[in-house]
């Protein structure tokens, strides 16, 4: 059996690459390729993959009570998902507007927060706010950026439209990912790369590094730029060892570095302490610096945030940054928009109800079987309600929980999220798939070429994380007007 | 560079020789097995004593057949210094710096460790174990060969050598060791043996073909032992690793001490006369050189691994 493309459907979803049996203009020679596979060679093809996968050593950690953390191969799908140039130049210049405008409102908040005197965001959301730190009050970052990277979730809905679904601006992870699966791409499908002009996204790390390098609070020509992680029992390690790799940037733990009585970070070296101008930090905010927050963290450097506060170090993301991809907050971001750049906003939000409003709360709790709620401040999936998918126990829970802490809740309507063929057997079914590009924000912007396309595998399943049986997809931006 | 850095380079240059120099014991033993007449085969007790791991041993086998022997040092667990334990603890120091090592390096350290592990019993088995051990062998040579040309040869690199050449001077003393704890019983008739002995201990090192180059003599206790201990140009011969040793640490900033600790020990090995040795005093000197290295590794890491 080969893939019939006229036999695929998607009963009323979007397809990305598929519309009634028939694949769009830009997926025409994937899906040609794809139909002409016999299984064995299908079966080649996944095989070549997951040689790829295990000698690059693409892992990702998971912890499980029974085995505590593990290493587990990067599970990819072969079927790539493509965006036209021309739809995603549109996205790009929605993310750029978005991201700045956020910037703008999280440098506010540490200011004079005008957003609040002017009524349109509500000051008391900040008291209870899990990511406000007024340790940041009246802190100048360089070029008033605070997320210098974001990576922003946008999905497709049934009816074409995409959404921003929520925006990580602590430390959002995923792209050494996206570059990756270019990588594995490449090894096992050359010939489409000759057939198709795919935009490149092999850049990223040269645009991080001068992201970086711009924060220097000393002006030198090679700034100490440092990456800094929890280690390698972090799901992320294989990222922050990758992304230092391509930076050649030294890839540090908080043992590695001390702040002196003069408020310099220093790194422990063979040669004696060596001065240290910008972290790329990969660590929660709580854990950065005992002495600031947590006092039990192993993995921060204690005097961190002192000499971040006298300009000796620059952090990126800054401390505090996350106060803006709070869930309850999203909800706002669109009027943030209008309110800091006075345009509309290009990509648009999801309707979000904030549970911590009377009316929405009840409606709410009255849809709580159609609804997607999910808790402010927490990612991966965890801790979420799936309305239309949950046992009436799972609601009354919810019911609860909402009730108790209306604050930390926001519900969606469920999205019909966009699928993607992906390899099942011998054929090609449809799957659920999100997409997170990263955005840079310095002097100038830049946004990745498409980003990391994370796929739902298990049918009907629109949960995408990794750590809960997602997998991955390369995304191919391609101009098909250059191809004429 | 980082001082943990530096540290974990180190070691997963040691644990790397440790893992190919654990091979090399393998099979010189399992040669010397089977080229001795049964009545004066050595037996496998001395290879446990010789790599350290006696009171380990007993606490966990009764009795030291070949398979156990084999067993413990190719793939225990329990054994630290087991062939499977050396190569995970590489993989682990190579996994806390992937963004020091080349990335084909990570990549065949990687396959080399799950190859070794899933093929483990290929190497307890008679028959195939030659072939399994020599694997190892070239797929870490493969390894050594990939740092040395796609590596910045900077301080980073001076560590990885400076580990390596310092565990494969350790493990060149414990491979003489095998010969010193195999002394045949006195007599004429036993003669013919002594140089097979000795040839098998120059194989096991590869070092067979270049001692015979390097000396036109014949093989026997006071030439191979003169090559083994003084020669400066074969790789594994011990004044050799300490010369490199010396001159690598000399790249590492401070480190006027250690250096002056390895010409010491390179002084001491040039003033020796292998003739004068008999095989207690070998087996004295192997301890003694052992120690001395153990100096020379607590200098090393005072200096440029402790964090303070």
């Amino acid at each position: 059996m080969t893939i019939q493309w006229t036999h695929y459907q998607a009963p009323g979803m979007f397809d990305e690459l598929i519309e009634s049996g028939l694949p769009r203009p830009a997926a025409e020679a994937l899906c040609r390729h794809f139909e002409s596979l016999a299984d064995e060679e299908l079966d080649e093809q996944r095989e070549a993959v997951e040689m790829a996968i295990r000698a690059m050593g693409i892992t990702f950690t998971v912890y499980s009570q029974e085995e505590g953390s593990i290493d587990r191969a990067w599970p990819f799908d072969i079927i790539p998902r493509i965006i036209e140039l021309k739809e995603w130049r549109q996205i790009e210049a929605g993310l750029v507007q978005r991201v700045k405008a956020l910037n703008m409102f999280i440098d506010d908040l540490y200011h004079e927060q005008r957003i609040v005197k002017d009524g349109v965001f509500p000051g008391d959301l900040l008291k209870d706010s899990k990511n406000f730190r007024p340790e940041c009050i009246g802190i100048d970052p360089p070029h008033r950026v605070w997320a210098h990277i974001c990576g922003s979730d946008l999905v497709r809905d049934r009816d074409g439209t995409v959404y921003v679904l929520e925006d990580n601006l602590r430390v959002p992870s995923g792209v050494s990912y996206m570059l990756e699966n270019r990588e594995v791409m490449k090894r096992v499908l050359p010939e489409m790369f000759e057939d198709y002009s795919i935009l490149p996204v092999d850049d990223y790390p040269t645009r991080l590094y001068a992201t970086l390098a711009a924060l220097s609070p000393r002006p030198v020509d090679f700034p100490e730029v440092v990456v800094l992680t929890p280690g390698i029992y972090n799901s992320a390690y294989f990222e922050h060892s990758y992304l230092a790799q391509q930076m050649g940037a030294e890839l540090v733990e908080g043992s590695d570095l001390f702040v002196d009585d003069e408020d310099i970070v220093y790194m422990r070296t063979i040669g004696g302490p060596q001065r240290v101008d910008v972290i790329y930090r990969r660590i929660d905010d709580l854990f950065l610096d005992p002495e600031a927050f947590h006092p039990d963290s192993m993995l921060g450097v204690p005097g961190l945030l002192r000499a971040w506060r006298a300009g000796n170090v620059a952090l990126a993301n800054a401390p505090g940054a996350g106060v803006a991809d709070d869930k309850v907050v999203y909800a706002y971001v669109p009027d943030a928009i209008r309110y800091y750049l006075n345009e509309e906003p290009i990509l648009p939000n999801v309707p979000t109800y904030r549970c911590l409003y009377a009316e929405e709360r009840e409606y709410v709790l009255e849809h709580l079987a159609e609804l997607v709620v999910k808790p402010a401040n927490e990612s991966g999936g965890y801790g979420m309600l799936i309305g239309p998918q949950a046992g009436a126990a799972e609601i009354e829970q919810f019911r609860q929980l909402i009730t108790a802490d209306p604050r930390n809740y926001i519900a969606q309507p469920m999205l019909g999220l966009s699928t993607v063929p992906t390899l099942v057997g011998h054929d090609a079914k449809p799957r659920h798939v999100d997409l997170r590009p990263f955005i840079l924000s310095g002097p100038s912007a830049y946004v990745t070429m498409g980003g990391l396309t994370r796929v739902a595998l298990v049918e009907g399943s629109t949960v995408v994380n990794s750590s809960q049986g997602g997998g991955s997809k390369d995304t191919w931006i391609i101009d098909l007007e250059e191809e004429g | 560079m980082l001082s943990r850095v530096a540290q974990n380079i180190y070691w997963l240059a040691r644990y790397l020789e440790r893992a190919e120099n654990t091979a090399r014991l393998i099979i010189v033993s399992t040669h010397l097995q089977l080229d001795l007449p049964k009545a004066v085969r050595p037996g496998w007790t001395p290879l446990i004593a010789i790599t350290g791991g006696d009171e380990l041993y007993q606490n966990h086998y009764r009795g030291y057949s070949e398979a156990d022997v084999v067993r413990f040092l190719i793939n225990d667990e329990r054994n630290p210094a087991s062939i499977l334990n050396s190569l995970k603890y590489a993989r682990e120091n190579a996994r806390t710096m992937r963004d020091f090592l080349p990335r084909d390096g990570w990549e065949l350290l990687n396959e080399t460790y799950r190859r070794a592990r899933s093929d483990a019993y290929q190497g307890i088995m008679q028959r195939s174990r030659y072939a399994y051990l020599s694997q190892l062998i070239q797929s870490i040579q493969a390894l050594t060969g990939l740092f040395s040309g796609t590596m910045t040869h900077d301080a980073g690199y001076a560590c990885l050598r400076i580990g390596r050449n310092l565990e494969r001077a350790d493990m060149t003393t414990r491979i003489i060791d095998v010969r010193s704890g195999s002394q045949l019983p006195d007599g004429t008739e036993w003669e013919p043996y002594e140089g097979v002995q000795w040839i098998s201990v120059l194989r096991s090192m590869g070092a067979y073909q270049m001692f015979r180059r390097q000396t036109q003599q014949a093989v026997g206790w006071s030439s191979v032992l003169k090559f083994l201990f003084k020669d400066r140009q074969f790789p594994r011969a011990f004044a050799f690793c300490l010369s490199e040793l010396a001159y690598e640490l000399q790249a590492l900033p401070n480190s006027e001490e250690q250096v002056a600790q390895a010409e010491e020990l390179l002084e001491r090995i040039s003033q020796l006369d292998p003739e004068q040795l008999d095989p207690n005093g070998l087996h004295q000197l192997v301890d003694d050189l052992q120690l001395d290295l153990g100096l020379l590794h607590q200098a090393i890491s005072q200096r440029y691994f402790t964090y303070q």
